[in-house]
C-alpha cells in the first residue's frame, strides 16, 4: 500500500505501563508523507496515551521511534525536544496558555525555541491566525474565544513550528456539536495541503473522509487496520465497522 | 494632654524617619522571599526527592522558629561564627526574607499545582524545554494568581520587622520606643506608631490590589480556571 514512499515516522513496538497495568502492548505504526491515519476504539484503549508516546511527553517504557530514519534516544534531551518540533501535536481540551492572547500563544513558542524576532514571530503568527480565519481575533485571550476559536488557536499554534508531522487527540470531542464544523474545516484543509497526521477522533465525517487508514485499538493493541473501504464496506463484520455503526447511531440520536 | 500632643508632633518627623528603615527591611525581606520563594517552589514541584527533602526541611525551619529566635541567632550567633559584620538592618531584613521566603514558597507551590496541567504538556509538545516552559508559561501565571496571598505576607512581614528593635536597628518601633523611655508619653507615642504601621500595610495592600488588578487577565475571573 505504501510501497512506494518510504516512512518519515516509524514507531515500532511501543509498550508503556504504568504500576503493573500494561497501557500499550507493543503498538507500532508507519507514516509516510502525506499519510492520515486514524485511531478509533472504546474509551480507556491506550489511543491518548500512544499518541502522547510518539512524542515523549509520555516516556515509552520500550520500543523505537525513528524520524526520517534517524532513531531517537529516549535517554537524550536533544533528541526529543527535535522530535516534539518536527511533531506537532493538538490535544482535545486546547490547553491554550491563558496568559497569553492568540497572537502571544503562537510567538511565545517561535521566540523561545525558534529563537526568532519578535517581529518574525509576529508576522508568521498572522500568517497562521489568518489561515484559520482567525485575523481578527488576535488579541483576545483564551477565555475570550469559544471553543472552536480556541481550537483553531490551538492548531495555528502547532503548525507555526513548521511540523512534519501533526499528532491529533480528539480534537473535537470537548467541544459544544455547533462548533465542531469549523474545526472539522480546519482539519480537512491541512488535509487537502497534505499534511502527514496521526488523529484519534470519533468524528464520522473525519473518519470517512479523511483516512488512509483505520487503527482500531483496544486493550493497548491494534487489533485491527486497513483503510477504510475494506474495514468499513457494508455487511463487513469488522469491530471497526460496528464501532462506527454505534457513533452513526449516536449521531442520528444527537443530530 | 497638651504636652502629649506637643511631644507626638515633636517627635513626629524622627519616627517618620524609622519609618523609611521600615520600608526598607519589608521591601528588601518582600523582594528576597520573592526570590527565595519562586525557586524554592520550582524545587518542591519539580525537583527531585533529595532537592523536595532539603526544601521542605527549609521550610519547617523557617515556619517552626520563632522570629526573634531567628533575629538572636543570626546576629549574634551565625553571622559573627561566619566572621560577617552585618548590620541589625541587614540582619533584619535577611531573616525577615529568608522567613517569608519559606511561606512564600508554598504559597507558589499551590499555584503551581492548581495550574491546568495542560498548559506546561502544550508546551513540552512545542518543543520548549521544562526551564522556558517554567519561565515563560508557569511563572507569569502564578505570580498573578499569587498576588492576594503575597499581599497577606506583606502586611505580616510589615508588622514582624518592629521586632527588629530587639537588635537594635533604628525603625519605628525602636525610635517610639526611645521616645517614650524619654518623655514617659506611652499611651500616644504607641498610638501614633500603631497609626504609621496601620498607613504603611493600607498602602501597600491598596497598592497590590491595584497591581493585581493592572496584570488581571482579560475575561479570565468571569470564566474560571478553564
Ligand atoms: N498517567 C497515568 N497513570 C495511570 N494510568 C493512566 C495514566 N494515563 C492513562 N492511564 C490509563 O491508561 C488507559 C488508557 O488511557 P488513554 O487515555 O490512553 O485511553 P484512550 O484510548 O485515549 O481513551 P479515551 O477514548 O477515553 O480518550 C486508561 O485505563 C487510563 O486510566
Ligand atoms: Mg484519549
Amino acid at each position: 500500500m505504501m510501497t512506494d514512499k518510504k516512512p518519515i515516522l516509524r514507531v515500532k513496538n511501543i509498550t508503556k505501563s504504568f504500576g503493573d497495568v500494561t497501557i500499550l502492548n507493543s503498538v507500532s505504526i508507519e507514516l509516510a508523507k502525506g499519510d492520515i491515519k486514524i485511531l478509533i476504539g472504546p474509551s480507556g484503549g491506550g489511543k491518548s496515551t500512544f499518541l502522547q508516546c510518539i512524542n515523549c511527553l509520555v516516556m515509552p517504557d520500550s520500543g523505537e521511534i525513528e524520524l526520517d530514519n534517524e532513531r531517537i534516544q529516549f535517554t537524550r534531551k536533544q533528541d526529543i525536544y527535535r522530535l516534539r518540533q518536527e511533531v506537532g501535536m493538538i490535544f482535545q481540551d486546547f490547553n491554550l496558555f491563558d496568559h497569553l492572547t492568540a497572537l502571544g500563544n503562537i510567538t511565545v513558542p517561535l521566540r523561545k525555541v525558534k529563537k526568532m524576532s519578535k517581529k518574525e514571530a509576529e508576522q508568521r503568527a498572522r500568517l497562521e491566525l489568518e489561515q484559520v480565519g482567525l485575523s481578527d481575533k488576535e488579541s483576545l485571550y483564551p477565555a475570550q474565544l469559544s471553543g472552536g476559536q480556541k481550537q483553531r488557536v490551538a492548531i495555528a499554534r502547532a503548525l507555526a513550528m513548521d511540523p512534519k508531522i501533526l499528532l491529533l487527540d480528539e480534537p473535537t470531542s470537548a467541544l459544544d456539536p455547533t462548533l465542531i464544523g469549523e474545526v472539522i474545516n480546519v482539519i480537512k484543509g491541512l488535509a487537502v495541503k497534505g499534511m502527514t497526521m496521526i488523529m484519534a477522533t470519533h468524528q464520522i465525517s473525519l473518519i470517512h473522509n479523511l483516512a488512509d487508514e483505520i487503527l482500531f485499538m483496544e486493550d493497548g493493541r491494534i487489533v485491527e487496520q486497513g483503510p477504510p473501504d475494506a474495514l468499513l464496506a457494508a455487511g463487513n463484520k469488522s469491530k471497526s465497522q460496528g464501532f462506527c455503526d454505534l457513533l452513526n447511531e449516536l449521531s442520528e440520536v444527537e443530530g | 494632654m497638651q504636652n502629649a500632643l506637643s511631644v507626638v508632633v515633636d517627635s513626629l518627623p524622627y519616627l517618620l524617619q524609622g519609618s523609611f528603615l521600615t520600608a526598607g527591611i519589608v521591601v528588601f525581606a518582600m523582594f528576597l522571599g520573592l526570590f527565595i520563594g519562586i525557586f524554592m517552589s520550582v524545587g518542591l514541584v519539580y525537583g527531585n526527592r533529595y532537592i523536595r527533602n532539603i526544601l521542605t526541611v527549609y521550610v519547617w525551619i523557617f515556619r517552626g522558629v520563632p522570629v526573634v529566635v531567628l533575629l538572636f541567632l543570626f546576629y549574634f550567633g551565625l553571622f559573627s561564627f561566619l566572621g560577617l559584620n552585618f548590620s541589625a538592618f541587614a540582619t533584619v531584613s535577611i531573616v525577615l526574607g529568608m522567613t517569608t521566603g519559606a511561606y512564600q514558597a508554598n504559597i507558589f507551590k499551590g499555584a503551581i499545582l492548581s495550574l491546568p496541567q495542560g498548559q506546561f504538556k502544550a508546551a513540552s509538545a512545542l518543543g520548549m524545554s521544562d526551564i522556558q516552559a517554567i519561565k515563560s508559561i508557569v511563572l507569569p501565571q502564578i505570580l498573578r494568581l499569587s498576588i492576594p496571598a503575597w499581599s497577606n505576607e506583606y502586611s505580616i512581614i510589615l508588622k514582624d520587622s518592629a521586632l527588629a528593635f530587639v537588635i537594635g536597628a533604628p525603625e519605628i518601633m525602636a525610635r517610639t520606643q526611645f521616645v517614650a523611655s524619654r518623655t514617659y508619653q506611652h499611651l500616644s507615642l504607641y498610638i501614633t506608631a500603631g497609626i504609621i504601621y496601620f498607613l504603611l500595610t493600607w498602602a501597600g495592600v491598596i497598592g497590590l490590589r491595584k497591581l493585581e488588578q493592572y496584570v488581571r487577565i482579560p475575561g479570565y475571573s468571569q470564566h474560571g480556571n478553564q
